[in-house]
């Protein structure tokens, strides 16, 4: 039995264990009983009329949860609360970026970590023997999504793409970032962008549907590249709710991706998907089929799943799948090797929360699924978040870095007795 | 690195010179539009009263690092540094909730605009008496006048949230409907 279908079955017992309890509790009481019937109507637990609107008493378990615009300090990051399978450490990397979201590495060895609800895009920096957050680009629109190429960082904004050339030559006066691509819809639902550089040498960005459900507007829900210079666009990939991670696998070169469900049908359903892209123009079934296998209830009359790709594996409801790399290090046990991290970041619209983790799918050589597990947990205590994982970064030694956008802070997994990096 | 900050401190040292004065007197200056007991007597102008800190210091961070660009409200927030902005968050704070323009409310209209809160699950967010809670600002007794322009700000992606969520709850809702929102919400008491 996968975790799924053992967290579906604990769901449900629990579901069951709930609706038993008013007369469980009745029983329980001192006074001696006068005999209380079964109740037959269950009491309405939604809006009338709205069987997506939650009542008053569970909408308190339901609502956003915005990170704080500032960065913890190192001392108060939730590093000693996480749990790894054994033999892995974690450590914390860089603090002190707050809202910090996507990774990317430069060819010598700096990172960049991203903002989304914030305006910034860092590089850290080792200041006589201390790595610190140093801001190379402020003023941006959302800034959410990192790709670099041959000495250039590419910033996806909400509405742009800009480039910062010879950054790591420059880091102490990286100039301004040139805009070299600009055509995108300006909205701020689903309206940032992950980022990354294909094996063709272009730059992958979604664009997301701008909503919880709804017929996208043309040009929205799908994948696009384009070309470094900006001058080639065009979709590859269609039925996108919203993705806010990929990559590619390291030996079919395949495109993989994570797609975020929509919101307020159910608290199980639909989970968020991982996606398998094997040829250009697919369609993922967005706002039509859910996980690959039924149809939306308000937009899906008429429609089969049938018609659209399936989904390689579910990732949980609500989860949020975002940031996703293949591993590729060598520092890491053999069974780690081409699989999948996927950072959870943590559903809100579920009154028990799930995610708020690093999970890992594991491949078989035809590129089936052949397991999904948690790898990294703890950022989830007492169904709120005291961390929540947004990307992560394979490195040249095989460490794992993690970012976290609720602490403001970037943490890294390492394996074995390998010393820790120095700070 | 030394020479950068000074450099710095002598581009911004008109409001680094009125970052120094005590929030307190800042806090006059922004009284004198917002009103000084927590309910604005100005046109389109937010009450500030009842709202809670965590938004309070949200909305002054972005309008000093422009994230929302309004002035006069950029200019006001030059020069703080984030511990000002907390702090200056939780003084604001501490003012009484706007009095609702409520006397002539029309049963009608508020059972509409209530249904239609409840609807888009504005209760959620905003909690069940509208007072706000953490990011999540106060809309009970808020000036109709600027819920109204908040609302259409937010619907036409022209205002920023801190983060997407009013967007996407406007994405569904009329104009007609922002008009009985408002209607309901400056009328609550």
């Amino acid at each position: 039995m996968n975790k799924h279908s053992s967290l579906r079955s604990s769901i449900l017992f629990f579901s069951m264990l709930l609706i038993s309890l008013p007369v469980s509790a009745q029983q329980a009481g001192d006074t001696p009983a006068t005999k209380v019937l079964p109740t037959l109507q269950p009491v309405p637990t939604t809006v009338p009329g709205r069987p997506d609107v939650p009542n008053a008493e569970v909408a308190k378990q339901l609502t956003n949860v915005a990170p704080p615009p500032f960065g913890l300090p190192a001392d108060q990051l939730p590093v000693p609360k996480l749990v790894l399978p054994k033999g892995f450490k974690i450590e914390i990397y860089v603090s002190g970026i707050p809202n910090a979201r996507s990774l990317r590495v430069g060819d010598k060895g700096t990172v960049f970590v991203s903002n989304r609800l914030l305006d910034k895009v860092y590089a850290v920096v080792d200041r006589g023997g201390k790595r610190e957050a140093k801001v190379i680009a402020t003023g941006l629109d959302r800034p959410n999504g990192l790709a670099f190429h041959k000495g250039t960082l590419y910033i996806a904004e909400a509405t742009r793409i800009s480039k910062l050339e010879n950054i790591e030559d420059n880091l102490d006066n990286p100039g301004k970032p040139v805009v070299i691509y600009s055509d995108f819809m300006n909205t701020q639902s689903h309206g940032w962008k992950f980022m990354g550089l294909g094996p063709d040498n272009m730059l992958y960005v979604n664009v997301g549907s701008p909503c919880n459900i709804c017929e996208p507007p043309s040009g929205t829900g799908q994948l696009r590249r384009i070309s470094l210079d900006g001058s080639i666009a065009e979709p590859v990939v269609r039925g996108v709710r919203n993705s806010v991670g990929f990559d590619w696998h390291p030996v079919t070169k395949e495109l993989w991706f994570t797609d975020n469900g929509r919101d307020w049908l159910s608290e199980d359903l639909p989970e968020d998907e991982l996606n398998r892209v094997t040829r250009n123009g697919q369609h993922f079934g967005f706002p039509y089929c859910h996980q690959g296998n039924f149809t939306d209830r308000e937009m899906g009359w008429g429609r089969s799943c049938d018609e659209f790709e399936k989904p390689a594996t579910l990732l949980g409801p609500h989860s949020a799948a975002l940031g996703m790399r293949f591993y590729t290090g060598k520092m890491f046990p053999a069974k780690y090797q081409n699989a999948i991290f996927v950072a959870r970041h943590g559903s809100w619209n579920r009154t028990k929360k799930i995610g708020g983790d690093i999970y890992v799918v594991y491949l078989n050589k035809d590129g089936s699924v052949k397991g999904q597990e948690s790898f990294l947990t703890g950022f989830l205590q007492n169904n709120s978040y005291i961390g929540r994982p947004v990307d992560v970064h394979v490195m040249k030694d095989g460490s794992l870095l993690v970012s976290d956008d609720h602490a403001g802070a970037v943490y890294r997994v390492t394996y074995g007795s390998e010393k820790v990096a120095k700070r | 690195m030394i020479v950068r900050g000074i450099a710095a401190a002598l581009i911004f040292l008109p409001a680094w010179a009125g970052a120094a004065e005590p929030l307190e007197s800042r806090l006059a200056v922004c009284l004198a539009c917002h009103g000084e007991k927590g309910q604005s007597p100005v046109a389109e102008t937010p009450s500030l009263g009842g709202q809670p800190s965590f938004y309070l210091t949200v909305q002054m961070l972005m309008f000093r690092d422009r994230l929302r660009v309004v002035e006069p409200m950029n200019a006001m927030m030059k020069g703080f540094s984030d511990g000002d902005l907390q702090l200056m968050g939780e003084l604001i704070a501490k003012l009484p909730p706007p009095q609702a323009t409520g006397a002539s409310a029309d049963p009608g209209r508020m059972e509409t605009g209530r249904t239609l809160a409840e609807r888009n699950r504005c209760n959620f967010c905003h909690q069940g008496n509208y007072s706000g809670e953490r990011n999540v600002p106060r809309l009970a007794g808020q000036r109709e006048d600027y819920l109204v322009k908040a609302m259409r700000a937010f619907k036409d992606n022209s205002r920023r949230g801190y983060d997407a969520s009013m967007a996407d709850v406007l994405y569904e809702v009329s104009d007609e409907q922002i008009l009985d929102l408002a209607y309901f919400l400056s009328r609550l008491r």
